[in-house]
């Protein structure tokens, strides 16, 4: 009989390998789902995980939808390696847009200066942070699951941020599109490489992961962050406040979240429109979670789920498959993840009862 | 291995195990072990604690099964698939950790463990009668919080005896009780023994293994390395088996506690901060500087409570309340409290001492960041770490596979040898420490007594709570007793008898000053 045995210490082997049996899992899967669905599997799979690494334009593409996914998921592992529960990273991505958004629609077809773009970054974070402070309070003072409320402030983001688009910020000269004003050029993240969309949120997304992998290997914060989510009443018996961590984990999120929602919107965006993420903030507890919870991980994991959007969306238009495969997609990726976590704490084992039984 | 050896035995045994072996990876927990179980005998299983008498006690009720040897039930070979196919055979077992609901009656505990067929209240009427019959008075409609650690053991037993075992299995069941209750115990084990009853009692007391059993068979790493008449060894006999060498000696030197009260509590009232916790009551005391100070009492009575108002993990109502070298602390956190050279030990090593996935080195950071060297500018020092771990590794002979593993992996004693070394090798003036050997073999504990006494006599005060008077005797000063979350009296150590103390901890003579007005 196969059975699981604890190890005794986490097996450094499994750790690497584990998120790699999750992807291999995930892709006989598809397959499997291509095949029902009646198309070729392997020409699917070429076309979802191979054609955008053929040509520079998949890319650059890589690289620009992996930075919103570095930016949030990095902060998120912070949440969830302290055992804080940030469900709702999308909408302080949203709100983030919002909040640096007001400055680019206050300021546009003025002669505002270079300060603008600046501002606006700061003001997304400052939002983001903030929004993240209503379920990290609402856990705090009144012990209210932030699972349930930082899920739920998504839709509220969602809603305003379409009351936005579509009511006082919807540009006069849009035709009726509800979207605001392109921004100006004071109000744009300027790009990285001249004539790609490659733009410097890159960068923001790899000083993010070089901090925090500092923060979390070589300081007593870091330290702090991981026991109080591996052993709360050990971390209270060092000193370690596990209120005050709710509070720091959900502000560093809402802040990098926010972060990225703004440099999406001022970047490959170019202006503020309902929809404009395609669930980002969600895809990047994927990221976090695949990348083991480790930046230097995440950053690998963030590029790997940017082609999964890439690839989607090529499928959608090169073999008619629908892009809500993409989700399916990374679902079932989030599923065996988790599942293959197991391996690093235990291992597969045939247990000798049958024979002794036998005999 | 000599299969068959039987000292006692006369007539079939009700079970034998025969060769059992049971093996967690490459770790042998129970290797061929023999052990006969005869009717109308209290049987004694011996040993330290990881001698494997729990994994032999887990195969012999079908929790686990063995890799190797089998069991015999009235010379019946039986292969156990689960718990209810040894009741079923007719065993019953009384865990050292009992499984018991807390916001349910007693009546209603034992008939969850009854199974369906009968009514509740046909449980309670029948409860009662067995508890009226055997002397161990309990009411069948109380909830169980309520209750006493011996009165909740009672419902244990009574719920095994419901079902009328052949062979009563009981696991350290004296570790929560008075003396007094623990005779009453016993009393209760002889008259099931005049029954007919076959009893395995598991303990490392060796001198209630003296006056209760026919039989001993004692376990050392996983080897039965004897079966005896305890009545005919002595207890240094015994002990010599179950260690396998002599057990030194905690040198106490002569010294006066003449120093000035170091750690000293004002007059502290706490509500409990959950349902079932334990409100502690005006309680007071000082420890000067030199002095052990013991309390002792069964678990539960405040003493985590206690604890938690010293180390700074509960503030006390009043700043005064706790003292640390003259410093009013009762408002300040346990850093700020570690900052004035107070250290702290809590009883359950794994999970609050410790982090159970976390390295050494970690661990030794988790205390040491107040003060040590092991920060700076608010990066941590990973040598300072280490080096706290191979000086507490050396001092204290923690035994461990490599340099810097995760705690968990350590065994119990040594895990208990590495807290207790990170906390003395910082030369606190003032330790509070709980439960100091609980579940730690007797060369480890021995070598834990000696740091608390060495420490005191270099002169701090250190504050020992435990539930084994054996200990508290044999190390401490002064001793009082905690009982319903109050403290008595202290008194000299070396004056105070085990009756007294034992009386104490039934609540005999405490005025309970909640419990009228």
């Amino acid at each position: 009989m196969l059975v699981l045995e604890r190890r005794t210490e986490r097996s450094m082997v499994a750790m690497v390998v584990s998120p790699l049996i999750a992807i291999t899992l995930t892709l006989v899967t598809m397959a499997i789902l291509f095949a029902l669905l009646g198309k070729n599997p392997f020409s699917a799979l070429a076309v979802y995980f191979l054609d955008p690494l053929l040509d520079s334009y998949g890319l650059q593409e890589i690289v620009v939808k992996a930075t919103p996914l570095v930016l949030i998921a990095v902060g998120l592992s912070l949440c969830y390696l302290a055992n804080v529960w940030n469900i709702g990273a999308e909408g302080q991505f949203l709100i983030g847009a919002v909040c640096g958004s007001w400055l680019a629609v206050t300021t546009h077809g003025t002669e505002a200066g270079a300060w603008v773009l600046p501002a606006m970054l700061v003001l997304g974070a400052l939002g983001g942070a903030l929004y993240a402070m209503i379920p990290a309070l609402c856990r705090v003072r009144f012990g209210a699951s932030e699972i349930l409320t930082s899920l739920m402030l998504v839709y509220v983001a969602d809603l305003l941020l379409d009351y936005l688009a579509r009511g006082p910020w919807r540009d006069p000269k849009g035709y009726n599109f509800p979207t605001t004003a392109e921004f100006d050029a004071v109000a744009t993240v300027p790009l990285l490489i001249e004539g790609s969309r490659v733009h410097i949120g890159a960068l923001f997304a790899l000083a993010a992961v070089a901090i925090v992998w500092l923060v979390l290997s070589r300081t007593i914060k870091g330290f702090e962050i991981r026991l109080v989510g591996a052993a709360p009443r050990a971390a209270r018996f060092a000193g370690f406040d596990s209120s005050k961590m709710v509070i720091f984990t959900f502000a560093v999120s809402g802040a990098l979240a926010g972060l990225a929602g703004i440099i999406e919107v001022a970047g490959p965006v170019g202006h503020l429109q309902p929809n404009f993420s395609p669930g980002y903030g969600f895809t990047a507890i994927i990221v976090a979670f695949l990348g083991r919870l480790n930046p230097i991980g995440i950053l690998i994991s963030g590029l790997f789920l940017a082609l999964t959007f890439i690839g989607g969306e090529q499928a959608q238009i090169s073999m008619k498959l629908p892009l809500d495969l993409t989700r399916v997609f990374q679902g079932l990726l989030l599923f065996y993840v988790l599942a293959c976590d197991s391996l690093v704490l235990y291992r597969f084992k045939w247990s000798s009862r049958s024979a002794s039984r036998a005999a | 291995m000599a299969a068959t050896e039987t000292v006692m035995g006369k007539g079939e045994p009700l079970l034998r195990a025969a060769g059992i072996t049971k093996r967690f990876g490459t770790f042998a927990a129970n290797d061929a072990v023999d052990l006969d179980l005869h009717p109308a005998q209290i049987h004694a299983l011996l040993g330290e604690n990881g001698a494997g008498k729990s994994t032999l006690v887990k195969i012999i009720y079908g929790l686990l099964q063995p890799d190797a040897g089998e069991l015999r039930w009235n010379g019946t070979p039986v292969v156990l698939s689960g718990p209810a196919q040894a009741r079923a055979l007719g065993i019953g077992v009384v865990f050292q950790h009992f499984s018991l609901f807390e916001n349910l009656t007693v009546a209603e505990n034992v008939a969850l463990g009854l199974g369906p067929g009968e009514t509740l209240a046909q449980v309670s009427v029948r409860l009662a009668e067995v508890s009226r019959a055997y002397g161990l008075p309990l009411d069948p409609a109380r909830e169980v919080w309520q209750l006493s650690a011996g009165e909740r053991q009672r419902i244990e037993i009574i719920r095994a005896l419901m079902q009328n075992p052949k062979l009563l299995i009981l696991d350290e069941p004296t570790a929560v009780l008075t003396p007094q209750e623990a005779d009453l115990l016993f009393t209760v084990l002889r008259r099931l023994k005049d029954e007919g009853r076959a009893i395995l009692y598991i303990s490392h007391k060796l001198d209630e293994v003296k006056r209760l059993c026919d039989t001993a068979t004692i376990l050392r790493g996983g080897k039965k390395v004897a079966t005896c008449d305890p009545r005919q060894e002595s207890a240094g006999s015994l002990a010599r088996l179950m260690v396998g060498g002599n057990i030194g000696d905690v040198a106490v030197a002569p010294h006066k506690p003449a120093g000035n009260p170091r750690l000293i509590l004002n007059d502290v009232t706490l509500l409990p901060d959950d349902l079932h916790g334990v409100r502690l009551a005006n309680v007071s005391l000082d420890v000067r500087g030199g002095e052990i100070f013991g309390i002792a009492g069964v678990a539960g009575n405040g003493q985590d409570e206690l604890f938690s108002v010293l180390s700074g993990e509960r503030f006390a109502q009043g700043e005064v309340d706790v003292v640390i070298d003259g410093a009013a602390v009762g408002h300040l956190a346990i850093t700020q409290r570690r900052r004035l050279g107070a250290a702290f030990i809590p009883e359950d090593r794994l999970g609050h001492g410790t982090a159970p996935r976390m390295k050494l080195s970690d661990n030794a950071l988790l205390t040491g960041h107040a003060a040590g060297g092991m920060v700076q500018r608010g990066f941590i020092v990973r040598d300072a770490m280490l080096a706290t771990v191979d000086r507490a590794t050396k001092v204290f002979d923690v035994r461990k596979a490599r340099r810097d593993p995760e705690a968990v992996s350590l065994s119990g004693g040594n895990l208990q040898k590495f807290v207790v070394g990170r906390e003395i090798l910082r030369e606190p003036g003032v330790l509070v420490v709980s439960q100091p050997t609980w579940g730690v073999d007797a060369g480890a504990a021995a070598t834990i007594r000696q740091a608390l006494v060495d420490l005191a006599a270099r002169g701090s005060a250190v504050l020992v709570i435990s539930q084994d008077l054996v200990e508290l005797t044999e190390i401490a000063d002064r001793v009082a007793v905690m009982f319903a979350g109050q403290l008595s009296q202290p008194m000299a150590a070396a004056s105070a008898s085990r009756e007294t103390l034992g009386l104490l901890m039934g609540g005999a003579g405490m005025e309970l000053s909640y419990a009228g007005a």
